[in-house]
């Protein structure tokens, strides 16, 4: 134990909390008031969300990115995030692991883009020895030339977030709610989503997968377990930014008003109900 | 603009130059211009009798990338020296933007919304983001004038991996 706590020195505290099931949107509104409230440096591993969400960065266009007409169909509820990047749709099989931290917690790492990107593939890069070939390929997590795992950020004066959504597993049926985007990376070259990524429990299981980076993360700073009672709302003033779009939003007609408001109750109350007390692991 | 392979942080340091007049210096070099004032932040601004513009230096531009989305206050909001008053989005960052001075925004540059390249392509011109009337004038005397600010970028470059 002795050992193991000098180790430790010198290594930046960072405060661990994994959770099973949060809601996805419940997920970025608590990263987001840990970003712009909190002054410690946090990774929070949530091990699968509830129903399918599409989650779009802080720019997307729903009509240019959703396939709206089956979103609407279905009730997908479609959240809008406080950081860049693209469009995923998360549901149980989806593993998201997020760190929040201080602009100085890492020695020598400048808070810009792609440093933090860089450093961030660290984490996961010897978890794939002998079981197949990772690597950060342009802004994703790849094995070979299929995506696993998408990232996006957030870059603040003295804070930084970098949260990846990992494709333990999907629905391909699922993928049939985004359109190709027209910003791609180049090496996707042109495939379709079923041919772009692959699934991460052909590789490991999702207790491994956890558990190795729970462990990376114990490598590279000293940790402290804290269960989300720890964090209800300790800042209850800060209003998140990352939020579920109305039906209207999706473009759902205008002409459809009277109809539209009744639907967007219903909308709204189907995707509230779906929100199961997040589990602690 | 393509994505770019990022060049060693000490590599970058080396290549910041100093501009006396309005053009930035060829693309090659993060350009720092002499008649402007900067923020440890990374941004600078221009004062010009009661109106002063606001923007992210070269130096900023060339570490986010490529951006796609500018998020810029609305006219009549009051910004604070040290606080953000807005975003940018590269492909994958949202970022701060935040204000060399306090004052209240007068203008925005409404191009930003149609071609947010304009602050990669012309960080001190055409990509101006915000024009605002200043209301602290001692503000200035808080920002690096080009040599400190080149120094510091280069410290800031130095101390990175």
């Amino acid at each position: 134990m002795a050992a193991s706590q000098a180790r430790k020195a010198g290594l930046p505290i960072i405060n661990l909390l994994r959770v099973k099931g949060m809601p996805i949107l419940q997920q970025l509104h608590l990263e987001e008031r840990l970003l712009r409230t909190s002054s410690q440096n946090w990774c929070i591993i949530n091990d699968g969300t509830t129903r399918p969400t599409i989650v779009m960065g802080v720019s997307g266009k729903a009509k240019e990115l959703l396939e709206t007409d089956a979103v609407l169909r279905d009730e997908i509820p479609v959240i809008r995030r406080f950081t860049g990047g693209g469009t995923v749709i998360v549901d149980q099989g989806t593993i998201f692991v997020t760190f929040i931290c201080n602009k100085d917690a890492i020695s020598g790492l400048q808070s810009y883009p792609r440093p933090i990107m860089s450093w961030s593939s660290l984490i996961y890069k010897n978890m794939f020895q002998g079981i197949g070939e990772f690597s950060l390929r342009e802004n994703d997590y790849v094995i070979g030339n299929h995506k696993f795992g998408g990232n996006a950020q957030s870059i603040t004066k003295n804070r930084w977030v970098h949260h990846t959504s990992f494709l333990w597993d999907y629905e391909i049926s699922n993928m049939g709610y985004l359109k190709m985007p027209t910003r791609v990376p180049e090496y996707r070259q042109a495939r379709n989503h079923a041919e772009f990524i692959c699934r991460l429990k052909e590789y490991m299981s999702r207790s491994d997968f956890i558990d190795g980076t729970m462990d990376s993360v114990a490598s590279h700073f000293a940790l402290r377990s804290l269960d989300a009672d720890d964090i209800q709302n300790s800042s209850s003033q800060f209003e998140p930014s990352s939020r579920i779009l109305t039906r209207q939003e999706l473009g759902e007609e205008a002409s459809m008003e009277l109809v539209g408001t009744v639907s967007q109750i219903s909308y709204m109350a189907a995707i509230s109900s779906t929100c199961p007390t997040s589990k602690i692991a | 603009m393509a994505l770019r392979m990022w060049a060693s942080s000490t590599a970058n340091a080396l290549r910041l130059s100093t501009c006396a007049s309005k053009s930035p210096a060829f693309r090659a070099f993060s350009t720092v211009l002499d008649d402007l004032k900067y923020a440890s932040s990374h941004e600078w601004v221009k004062h010009d009798g009661h109106v002063a513009t606001i923007g992210i230096t070269d130096h900023a531009q060339d570490h986010l990338g490529e951006l796609v989305f500018v998020e810029l206050p609305e006219p009549g909001k009051e910004v604070k020296q040290g606080t953000g008053f807005g975003a940018v989005e590269s492909v994958k960052a949202t970022s701060d933007v935040n204000s060399p001075i306090s004052g209240e925004v007068i203008e925005i540059n409404s191009k930003l919304a149609d071609s947010p390249g304009l602050i990669n392509t012309s960080p001190y011109e055409e990509g101006w983001m915000i024009k605002v009337k200043p209301s602290n004038p001692s503000d200035l005397a808080n920002l690096m004038g080009s040599k400190d600010y080149i120094k510091f970028c280069e410290e800031e470059d130095a101390a990175a991996h």
